[in-house]
């Protein structure tokens, strides 16, 4: 009994989720103002974190808050605030390709939903309970540590850019 | 609705609605949160897909997007910045002289 109002729970959670996230990305196009556009992905991307805990994958929804929310959208965020609010791309949020680009849109929602739609893939009895950071951690150091250490060389390079950019300028 | 067929359709239209965001939109901020946008709707997928099959690779990918994302992000803002010292606009309209 209360087994399966826990599920249903579940159900209803991942429902809600789904909607937030899904009318967080509706508003990102709508919304004029920078700030508002960050609000609502920030609140997006929040409510993945939810749906990744939800399917079991916590450390994920922990990294997605932490990097995403925490890092990423902060610093979007100081950008943001940093730079002129009154600018005339907000007067007129849309560009020229407006028409180009929905009926791309809708093309592509067609296809994609229409190529997964009935294949996707049944769950493996057993397996799909989800997995945690142990299993994820052995996973990441035994068998995918060359993918590791070469996020490590991409870091170190995207430093030395971010200071050759700032650099060239202050010469220039 | 199945879970599965319900967590894809999302990130479909994640990825979709970025993409759409980067088309229309002419504000450069907006434009890289919108590609942000699109990097989410691709984790989402990765986590079904894990979660579904029971395969930790998917989990490795969305770690390894969530590294390139960041570094994305710490480059492209600098480069933002400049060129709007430069031309004072985050109209995408300013800098169309970069075309070549």
């Amino acid at each position: 009994m209360i087994e399966s109002a826990l599920g249903r729970l579940d159900d209803v959670l991942l429902l809600i989720f789904a909607a937030g996230a899904l009318v967080g990305a509706l508003l990102m196009i709508v919304l004029r103002e920078p700030m508002r556009v960050a609000t609502a992905l920030i609140s997006t991307m929040v409510f993945l974190g939810g749906i990744y805990g939800l399917l079991g994958v916590h450390f994920i929804a922990a990294f997605q808050v932490l990097i995403y929310v925490g890092a990423v959208m902060v610093f979007m965020v100081y950008v943001i605030m940093m730079l002129d609010p009154r600018d005339p791309a907000i007067q007129q949020p849309f560009s020229k390709m407006l028409v180009p680009g929905v009926v791309g849109f809708v093309l592509l929602i067609f296809v994609l939903v229409g190529a997964t739609w009935k294949q996707a893939p049944a769950p493996l009895p057993g397996v799909a309970e989800g997995f945690g950071l142990q299993q994820f951690a052995v996973a990441f150091l035994r068998q995918y540590w060359l993918q590791f250490e070469l996020t490590s060389v991409l870091l170190v390079a995207a430093i030395v850019a971010a200071v050759a950019v700032v650099k060239l300028h202050r010469r220039g | 609705m199945d879970k599965v067929q319900l967590l894809l359709s999302l990130a479909i239209a994640l990825f979709s609605i970025g993409l759409l965001g980067v088309i229309v939109r002419r504000n450069l901020l907006v434009m890289l949160m919108c590609m942000e946008l699109m990097l989410n709707g691709v984790n989402l997928s990765l986590v079904t897909f894990a979660h579904q099959m029971g395969e930790m690779v998917g989990a490795v990918l969305v770690f390894l997007i969530f590294v390139v994302a960041t570094a994305e992000i710490a480059v492209a803002i600098p480069i933002v910045l400049l060129l709007v010292k430069r031309k004072h606009s985050l109209d995408l309209g300013a800098y169309m002289d970069l075309k070549g």
